[in-house]
């Protein structure tokens, strides 16, 4: 397949523009690309970036991908970014791909970057209000959630009690002992209504994965774990700004694609990981990819179907409420997919082949979503 | 003046140019949002583009101030600006869009802050920013 540019513009000015922040900046030269091609928001599928965040950039545009590059090397990030970006068309990631650059080099404007300085939407929109990170930001759709589903806080506690009795089969867990509903609503407040057994460690660690061609991986010593599907997507990078929250976006996107690539159903999901910061991110998890309808994630998990022995086992490492949380828990996710597709995992599910493995960046702000095997497609 | 559990100054973001509006709208006891000529969206935070249309064609207006409780936590933390624990909420504005914000003039716990509540805006004067925030109001005013 060949892959084409079909848009090319820059910013309506050029030189010194003090009258725009930076990522109006990429908006501004997104705006006449889309003149150039006849095209609007809405008719992009995949967002890449530099120097702002790609999450940044597809809110601002109204954009909802399923492919995101946010590949940040320098001057020739963009050019990475094309290379990128034709891979992803030809492998069917996306059609059509937006990639921007602005930057307020000179005038100095809302020069905000990744890091969102104060200039950004979250310095000005959010930061006043006393949001301190993801303890406060990433749980306050939770009462709206209990309001609309009739979720209790009993029920809540329960996901964490359930991943308690899978890290008591794990030796590596932080915490291994089990606990009941009681100890989670009696553990300390750290913003209502979550308490701190409620919320992830903050543990140090570290992973890595290698990945080849399915024909070269014969050559290694153990058992392949193949790739049968992906999915990803960005929504916000504020919270209060969801559409829905009670749902995400990102997660409803990355993990239909995932799905979808992987021409697979619920039902052949043998096991399944979903990224915990907070105890309601597995809830999430399931309804938002379709394991569960719409409010009956919570009912799902007291009736005892994520634990061990359950129709689901979800998160058998302990998760991040129990295992280990080192900040950026999503490779931990995905090595125990491995491992529990290679037949090694100390909770080890019997006869699992196929293994969902679902991650959260920031606070839903994105999404990305691996389908594992242990046969070839 | 709004009764506030802040003691200390808030952190205050920088305006940007396209931001400049909403900030001199609240010095002034305004809250402003955007609309799209072109396809009617109502929407904030403020940019230069319609979200929902990509169009450059937006005016600014006032908004009613008025919303809705939408959702929220209270935060046991310490927090630099903020004596005891204080609720930090998402309020949805009849025009559409949602806010994050703190709820004034209201006690900080789960029986007086009800989902769903009418707020009102209100504004606090923070130096170089007014800063909105939102108080109960009744329902029919
Ligand atoms: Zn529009």
């Amino acid at each position: 397949m060949t892959v084409a540019i079909v848009g090319a513009a820059e910013t309506t000015e050029l030189g010194r523009i003090p009258d725009m922040s930076q990522i109006q900046l990429h908006a501004d030269a997104a705006l006449n690309a889309f003149a150039d091609a006849g095209i609007r928001a809405r008719d992009i599928d995949g967002v890449a970036t530099a120097g702002e965040s790609p999450v940044n950039i597809a809110h601002y545009l109204g954009i909802a991908p399923r492919w995101v590059d946010g590949s940040s090397v320098g001057g020739c990030s963009f050019m990475l970014h094309v290379r990128h970006a034709a891979a992803a068309i030809e492998a069917g990631y996306a059609h059509t791909v937006l990639i921007t650059h602005g930057e307020s080099g000179r005038s100095g404007v809302g020069r905000g970057g990744r890091g969102g300085g104060g200039g950004s939407l979250l310095a000005q929109f959010e930061s006043p209000y006393g949001s301190m990170g993801p303890t406060t930001m990433f749980t306050i759709g939770v009462l709206r959630y209990m309001k609309q589903y009739g979720m209790t806080h009993e029920q809540l506690a329960m996901v964490a009690v359930v991943q308690r009795e899978w890290a008591g089969m794990n030796p590596r867990a932080s915490y291994r002992d089990p606990i009941t509903v009681d100890d989670v609503l009696n553990s300390r407040m750290i913003a209502y209504p979550f308490h701190l057994l409620e919320c992830c460690l903050v543990t140090d660690g570290g992973g890595a994965l290698i990945l080849t061609s399915a024909e070269r991986a014969a050559d290694f010593p153990h058992k392949p774990v193949y790739i049968l599907g992906s999915g990803e997507s960005v929504e916000t990078p504020m919270v209060s700004q969801m559409k829905d929250l009670t749902s995400s976006q990102a997660f409803r996107i990355a993990g239909s694609e995932a799905m979808r690539s992987a021409g697979i159903n619920h039902g052949d999901v043998d096991h399944m990981m979903v990224y915990d910061a907070f105890a309601h991110l597995p809830i999430w998890g399931l309804e938002d990819l379709g394991f569960c309808g719409r409010g009956e994630a919570p009912a799902f998990i007291e009736d005892g179907n994520t634990r061990p022995g359950g129709t689901l086992p979800l998160n058998t490492n302990g998760g991040g409420l129990s295992y280990m949380h080192s900040g950026m828990y999503g490779m931990y996710a995905l090595q125990e997919s491995v491992r529990q597709m290679r037949g090694t995992a100390p909770a080890q599910v019997p006869g699992a082949a196929v293994s969902l493995c679902l991650g959260v960046g920031g606070m839903f702000a994105a999404s990305g979503c691996i389908v594992m095997g242990n046969e070839l497609p | 003046m709004a009764d506030s559990p802040r003691r200390r100054p808030r952190p205050l973001g920088q305006p940007t140019p396209e931001t400049q509006h909403f900030w001199d709208g609240t010095k002034a006891g305004e809250l402003r949002l955007q609309r799209c000529n072109d396809c009617g969206h109502v929407y904030f935070p403020p940019r230069s583009l319609c979200p929902a249309c990509s169009s450059r064609n937006v005016d600014v207006f006032s908004a009613s101030g008025k919303g809705k409780l939408l959702s929220y936590v209270i935060n046991h933390r310490p927090h630099p600006s903020f004596d005891g624990p204080y609720a930090i909420a998402v309020v949805e504005l009849d025009e559409g869009p949602t806010m994050l914000s703190n709820i004034v003039d209201c006690d900080q716990s789960p029986e007086a802050l009800v989902l769903d509540m009418p707020l009102e805006v209100t504004f606090e004067d923070n130096g170089d920013l007014a800063v909105p925030l939102f108080r109960p109001r009744e329902s029919q005013s």
